[in-house]
């Protein structure tokens, strides 16, 4: 039924195809570095080089009971439930930034463990409800 | 089926099937409008403003759907010749081009009460803005070029290797770390939105997917009167 001209087409798009799929996969897992947004700490301590005077972001969570705030100096834990880096911030904090929610801090590493942010974002998960089944939610699990 | 798309047949369909298709989705966008700004309740972190999904969600999916059906009839349309073929991927690419910068301006709007700021250029992000990027070609390559067996190839080609982006749009907040959060509504799990946003959600989607129908079919019967009219000089 497929003429010749027709066959020789599809195996063209075919290889063309496989071609163009291995090198953007090439290009994204050599770039990866850059496409990733954030690291978490526990990719931050695996890094066995990592520069301390490039700006980089951080993420993971904010763990419970870690924000201290000191006038308008932030002090608190990002951790990945593995490991744990110290943040400290001086400036406005984004409406949803709280204990237990995910966020990305971006700034300069002092060392593994301690880092000094000049923005932070909060970072949304992919859960939605209403209030009401949220407090139930709260209250089945105390 | 596809004999639906010839351009004799596209040009006897009736205009009272579009404006029966036009009615359907005015009802479905005040339900839909009504349950997802008045019914639905404000989110347990988001407050009011996870009202925004219900226009944006909708709108990247037909804005990735819509690129996906050019990318195949583009397919189809170099291996197998088939005429129809261009005329079709041609009407669909200004809606979804409409719906992709609907869902980046959405977004943004989103993402500064959310996050703390209107954009970043994480993977997600950047990938939505590549198929905006895509969509422009694609529809520019149409302008510029007059001949239309050129710019049909040249247009077909774009939109062949602009499918490669869809598939790193879907998984980028899969494959890497990004802002943007991942998908609430997969194949393999139970959706993580509650059912009453979730509603909403599935209306708003069906009301842009009928105006997405809509729109094409205007468009289409546009292009097929333009190729008869070339065929004929």
């Amino acid at each position: 039924m497929l003429t010749k001209k027709v066959k020789t087409r599809i195996n063209f798009l075919i290889v063309s195809a496989l071609l163009t799929g291995v090198v953007i996969f090439i290009v994204l897992k050599s770039l990866e570095e850059n496409v990733v947004y954030f690291f978490s700490p526990t990719e931050i301590y695996d890094k066995a080089n990592i520069s301390l005077k490039k700006k980089i972001r951080i993420g993971g969570l904010v763990k419970t009971n870690s924000i201290k705030k000191n006038n308008t100096i932030v002090n608190f834990t990002i951790t990945d439930l593995k490991n744990e880096i110290v943040v400290t911030y001086n400036g406005m904090l984004p409406n949803l930034f709280a204990e237990g929610k995910g966020v990305v801090a971006e700034g300069k590493l002092k060392d593994k463990k301690y880092f000094i942010a000049d923005t932070i974002l909060a970072k949304h998960d992919e859960n939605y409800m209403p209030p009401e089944v949220s407090k139930a939610l709260e209250k089945s699990k105390n | 089926m596809l004999n639906f798309f010839f351009p004799n047949k596209i040009l006897s369909l009736s205009n009272k099937i579009i404006n029966n298709l036009i009615i359907l989705f005015i009802l479905l966008l005040i339900a839909g409008l009504i349950y997802s700004l008045i019914l639905s309740p404000p989110d347990y972190i988001q407050g009011d403003s996870v009202r925004i999904m219900y226009i944006h969600v909708p709108s990247s999916f037909l804005a990735l759907g819509c690129f996906g059906l050019i990318g195949i009839a583009s397919i189809f349309n170099l291996v197998f010749r088939i005429k129809f073929m261009p005329l079709l991927a041609k009407s669909l690419a200004t809606v979804g081009c409409t719906f992709s910068l609907i869902s980046i301006v959405t977004g943004s709007f989103w993402g500064k009460p959310t996050w703390g700021i209107w954009w970043v250029w994480d993977a997600r992000l950047t990938s939505m803005f590549i198929l905006f990027l895509f969509y422009i070609a694609y529809i520019f390559t149409w302008k510029i070029i007059t001949n239309f067996e050129k710019a049909n190839k040249a247009s077909s080609i774009i939109a062949i290797i602009g499918l490669f982006n869809l598939p790193v749009i879907k998984y980028s907040v899969d494959w890497w770390n990004t802002l943007h959060q991942p998908s609430s509504i997969t194949l393999t799990s139970a959706p993580t939105i509650h059912y009453t946003m979730l509603i909403p959600l599935i209306i708003m989607f069906l009301a842009l997917a009928v105006y997405s129908i809509v729109i094409f079919l205007m468009r289409y019967k546009i292009e097929a009167i333009k190729f008869k009219l070339n065929k004929k000089k």
